[in-house]
């Protein structure tokens, strides 16, 4: 056996493969333009690091199941975006259903957000939870966390339609829970 | 429901950690409590299907509107495998890089070098039955950065790949054989072992060159591999 090929920073220069429209998983010229119904969502949030700044130069992709639940249907559940100046990501997408866990057990929806950046050398990986869902109780993931923490990995509502927001802390205070998948 | 079978974890050794204070840039933003490790779901062992319909290959990072970019016309092939071998088939392979003089065509990069007006410095190419994936570009240069005094980047391409399950996830850095750089540089020695980091480094290969056109590199690039399956219940036969 070979093990895995060692990962390595993405660097500050990785917006060469940076297409500001994948941030929108509706885009009517993408791959998912076809799919029909589900709720429009938008996920926000900004990236900070140990000293509170902004981070300015981060990759952060998404990736979650359909409105159904589903990882196999025809809904293409991958995102990518640039934080901009003040450290900010956005995503466009439909809201993801409730996935089978281990056993018989049912995740809570939820959105995987993986951090790739100068200063790392492997991705921060973390999922992105909905406030106010009735599994985030028996969530396997939410419930491995420590109550204390298990806030970072909830988003809340920001007010505008449909809009939810998740900050991630690389450091420090309130740090946000990372997984080790 | 038959619980997925998961990835393997890596060896720590084989893989960099989050805190490297070598590297400048990891200390902010390293995480500082342990990560929480979740056994894998549907969710890790699903991943994003790339279809070429939309996210359309370009395979010559050598040219640009039919003119030729600066510097040493290379050629990078190789295979993406598992651990365990098996071709990975149809996996997205990113890259992108600085030019032949070091700069990147990119804001950021304020190096004094010159940008090249034929280089962009970017592909997308997806494997094949075999696993296989080639492009073509320009050799790039080495750039300095201010990590530490007289620090410089050894000559490098960046590589981004998806396999078939989330965790397969890599981002990467491909070397070149004999870079004098590679001995002073923090983030390729952020990896303990020895063998790890010789395997981010291509091999020069006179099968991939081209007479009269280009020199090839072979860079085989390995996503992780899945658990062994439990074995069946006996009963059950
Ligand atoms: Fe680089």
């Amino acid at each position: 056996m070979t093990a895995a090929t060692a990962s390595q920073t993405a660097g500050p220069y990785w917006h060469l493969i940076d297409f500001p429209e994948w941030a929108d998983l509706l885009r009517a010229d993408g791959p998912n333009a076809g799919v029909a119904g589900g709720e429009r969502i938008v996920l926000t949030g900004r990236v900070t690091d140990g000293q509170g700044a902004p981070v300015a130069d981060a990759m952060v992709e998404i990736w979650q199941a359909d409105p159904e639940g589903r990882y196999d249907g025809a809904f293409h559940g991958f995102g990518r975006c640039g934080t901009d100046a003040d450290g900010m990501f956005r995503f466009v997408t439909l809201k993801p259903g409730p996935v089978p866990g281990r056993g018989n057990q049912t995740q809570a929806p939820h959105v995987v957000l993986s951090i790739f950046a100068r200063g790392l050398l492997k991705p921060l990986v973390t999922r992105l939870y909905f406030e106010g869902e009735a599994l985030n109780e028996t969530d396997p993931v939410l419930q491995a966390v420590t109550p204390a923490r298990r806030a970072t990995l909830i988003a809340r509502p920001t007010g505008a339609p449909g809009e939810w927001r998740l900050d991630i802390r690389l450091q420090g205070e309130g740090e946000t829970v990372f997984l080790d998948i | 429901m038959t619980d997925p079978t998961g990835y393997r974890r890596p060896d720590p050794a084989t893989q960099p950690p989050y805190d490297v204070p070598a590297y400048g840039s990891t200390h902010h933003r390293h995480p500082k409590q342990a990560l929480v490790r979740v056994p894998h779901t549907l969710t890790e062992v699903s991943g994003p299907r790339f279809s070429p319909a939309w996210y359309a290959p370009h395979a010559d990072l050598s040219t640009l509107n039919g003119k030729a970019a600066l510097g040493e016309r290379i050629i990078v092939a190789g295979r993406v495998l598992d651990e365990d071998g098996r071709p990975v088939r149809g996996a997205m392979v990113e890259v992108w890089q600085a030019n032949a003089a070091g700069r990147y065509h990119h804001p950021g990069d304020q190096h004094d070098a010159p940008l090249d007006p034929n280089f962009l410095g970017r592909g997308r190419v997806f494997t094949d039955e075999e696993g296989s994936y080639r492009f073509t570009t320009i050799r790039p240069g080495a750039y300095p950065w201010r990590n530490h005094p007289n620090a410089w980047r050894p000559v490098h391409i960046h590589f981004s790949l998806f396999g078939a399950g989330f965790a397969q996830r890599l981002i990467t850095q491909m070397y070149f054989p004999g870079d004098p750089l590679l001995a002073y540089d923090p983030i390729f020695n952020g990896i303990a072992d020895a063998a790890a980091r010789e395997r981010l480094i291509a091999r020069f290969d006179l099968d991939i060159t081209e007479p009269e056109w280009a020199l090839g590199y072979r860079f085989d690039i390995v996503l992780r591999g899945r658990e062994a399956t439990p074995f069946e219940n006996d009963g059950a036969h």
